[in-house]
């Protein structure tokens, strides 16, 4: 086991090290830092002090190295346009993105869980068939197409629902909460089902693949001969053998989520990361834009080991795989 | 048969092609035939734009900003019908999109194609040479496919800027994986069958194997692939215009339309947002019709 954890710690590393290098890489090589980094009007004394004391004139080895050991003091630079260290300018936003996204896969599951089921059970019934074409939508609409109908027919239209931003907030540990309070509730109504509408997808064709196969299952079949009510076979025997993979895959889609929050974020203006990387991409923020992507790098990494040491646990077979 | 009376010579059986059974395959599903009845309108009034549209949307000297903003049906200045209103600039939304579907389908298209001959020729490599160059091709598919298209595509454009050929690029680089995936896949279990070995024992050189004979046997599930990715670059491409990070403001998508118009949108002027939008989703959803009917066409297993 010990073995096995450390192989697999190695390779995040080497993984969060190539990614590094390649940001550094784009950021650094692809532009000029030096005409972004220092004001046009300066004379050239001050342009080469400037360049001295930024680290510019050593040779790109160890500018990549400078910049590797102050990533690791989680120093990623300044943001040009905020003037604030860009990793705490991102921290800043993230509850914003996370209160969305968590809120997207409570949604997806209290939704899709019972439609799938529903679709499993009753795979030739009218319903069915119409939950499954309308997940296939859910799969091929872009995010952003949907959430600018969404704000055409509830805000615009209808005008029940804000368009626009985060709404009343609540203060709690430290930061600010949208869901505390029913304006913000409001407001978070439709980037949440937004954001949810692919995992909403992906959860009903999962539960209902679960329950077709499950149904055929031995220990169904005798359940059923025993005697126990439909419901009971149904809610205790199945439904909760089929929980353990869809949590799963849904847990795994968290990192794509917090991804594809750019795109809702910018669609309802919520003030998360999301909006964040598109508007310092937009005035090129560089530092804010390296920062972001570390993070997501190093997120993705975290959930993938995370996932891997829990199905190592669960699977034996995962970990003696490299032995043979 | 009980109809046919004995006669003299026995009837010639109809041998079905593989391509009469494909063709009449697909067409039992009637939703398929209609997704690709519209997807060839698509392409058609894409590709004759330049002749149907009443605008060219791109020539400034047409556009009049006394038009701007009007609604769907008003006629313009310049005499004709804006059958669909006009945006901000006074610029034919009809003739926008039409002139948008170009690009977007350019786009889709030619990343597909480009991703395609890319990947698939990677993933041949891989279930043919084996051993390590097989575990590091995989390795880098592993690692492109845990991360999402979206951010990889937006770190791409925000670090090369926006172009049609910088996000033809972005979308190659998204999506070779999804190919050298599935080509790898079924060229492992081609590899495998007499007909190769049998070229191999008449000493044919490598490449020939793998074009001639490899290749033709893994292409059903690359072309269902194939479909169904066109139809991801095109969504995808539509994103990162909306962003304002894809196509140049000189040449926009459906995307940049649709992105153009939202602002307008909260103040109820719907059209110009809405219409590209529609063109945008019957697009995507003709392909996927036509991909879901090819991939039961084409995959052996789920034939009854």
């Amino acid at each position: 086991m010990t073995v096995f954890l450390l192989r697999r710690l190695l390779q995040a590393a080497a993984v969060v090290l190539v990614m590094s290098l390649l940001v550094f890489l784009g950021v650094f090589a692809i532009g000029d830092p030096i005409e972004i980094l220092i004001s046009p009007e300066a004379d050239q004394f001050e342009r080469e002090r400037a360049i001295k004391a930024l680290g510019l004139d050593l040779p790109l080895w160890q500018q990549y190295l400078v910049f590797l050991g102050n990533a690791l003091q989680g120093d990623l630079g300044r943001s040009f346009v905020f003037n604030e260290p860009a990793l705490k300018l991102i921290l800043e936003r993230m509850p914003a993105t996370l209160e969305l996204a968590i809120g997207a896969t409570v949604l997806a599951l209290l939704i899709g869980l019972p439609l799938g089921l529903y679709a499993g059970l009753k795979p030739n019934g009218a319903l069915s068939k119409g939950i499954m074409a309308t997940s296939i939508l859910g799969f091929s609409l872009p995010t952003f197409w949907v959430g600018l109908m969404l704000i055409m027919v509830f805000a615009v239209q209808l005008g029940w629902l804000p368009s626009t931003g985060r709404g009343e907030t609540v203060t709690l540990l430290g930061t600010r909460w949208s869901f505390l309070t029913l304006d913000g509730l409001a407001h978070m109504a439709m980037p949440t089902l937004n954001l949810a509408l692919f995992k909403i997808s992906l959860v009903i064709r999962l539960t209902r693949a679960g329950v077709r196969e499950t149904m055929l299952m031995d220990y169904v079949k005798f359940a059923r001969a025993k005697g126990l009510s439909p419901a009971r076979v149904t809610f205790v025997h199945v439904f909760k053998n089929i929980l353990i993979p869809v949590v799963t895959v849904v847990g795994l889609e968290f990192g794509g989520t917090i991804a594809f929050s750019v795109v809702t974020e910018s669609v309802f203006a919520w003030p998360g990361m999301g909006k964040l990387i598109i508007d310092s991409i937009n005035v090129l923020d560089r530092p804010v834009m390296v920062a972001y992507l570390m993070m997501i790098v190093l997120l993705f990494i975290t959930i993938n080991l995370v996932v891997d040491i829990t199905y190592s646990l669960l699977d034996p077979r995962v970990r003696l795989e490299g032995k043979s | 048969m009980s109809t046919t009376t004995i006669a003299a010579a026995p009837p010639v059986p109809r041998v079905e092609t593989p391509l009469q059974r494909f063709v009449s395959e697909f067409c039992a599903s009637r939703l398929a035939l209609l997704g690709l009845l519209i997807f060839t309108f698509i392409v058609v009034i894409a590709v004759l734009a330049p002749w149907i549209a009443p605008q060219n949307p791109y020539d400034l000297a047409q556009l009049d900003i006394m038009d701007g903003r009007m609604e769907p049906g008003t006629v313009g200045g310049a005499g004709f019908t804006y059958w669909l209103g006009t945006d901000d600039q006074g610029r034919d939304m009809l003739s926008g999109i039409l002139y948008g579907l170009r690009i977007s389908l350019t786009v889709g298209a030619g990343s597909a194609i480009i991703a395609c001959l890319v990947g698939a020729s990677l993933g041949m490599i891989a279930a043919y040479a084996g051993g390590r160059t097989d575990s590091l091709l995989m390795r880098l598919v592993d690692l492109q496919l845990s991360f999402p298209a979206i951010l990889a595509a937006l770190m791409i454009l925000a670090f090369l800027g926006k172009g049609i050929f910088n996000v033809v690029l972005a979308l190659v680089i998204v999506e070779w994986a999804y190919y050298a995936r599935t080509v790898r896949g079924s060229a492992l279990v081609e590899r495998r069958r007499e007909y190769i070995e049998a070229a191999q024992c008449l000493a044919l050189p490598t490449s020939r194997i793998i074009f001639r004979h490899l290749l033709p046997n893994c292409l059903p599930p690359l072309i269902v692939v194939g479909t169904m990715q066109v139809a991801r670059a095109i969504a995808l491409e539509a994103t990162l215009s909306f962003l304002g990070l894809g196509v140049p403001i000189t040449e926009p998508s459906l995307g940049l339309l649709i992105a153009n118009g939202y602002e307008y949108m909260l103040s109820g002027k719907y059209w110009i947002s809405f219409y590209p939008g529609i063109a945008l989703l019957v697009t995507i959803v003709s392909i996927n019709l036509v991909g879901d009917q090819l991939r039961d066409v084409l995959n052996p297993r789920l034939k009854k």
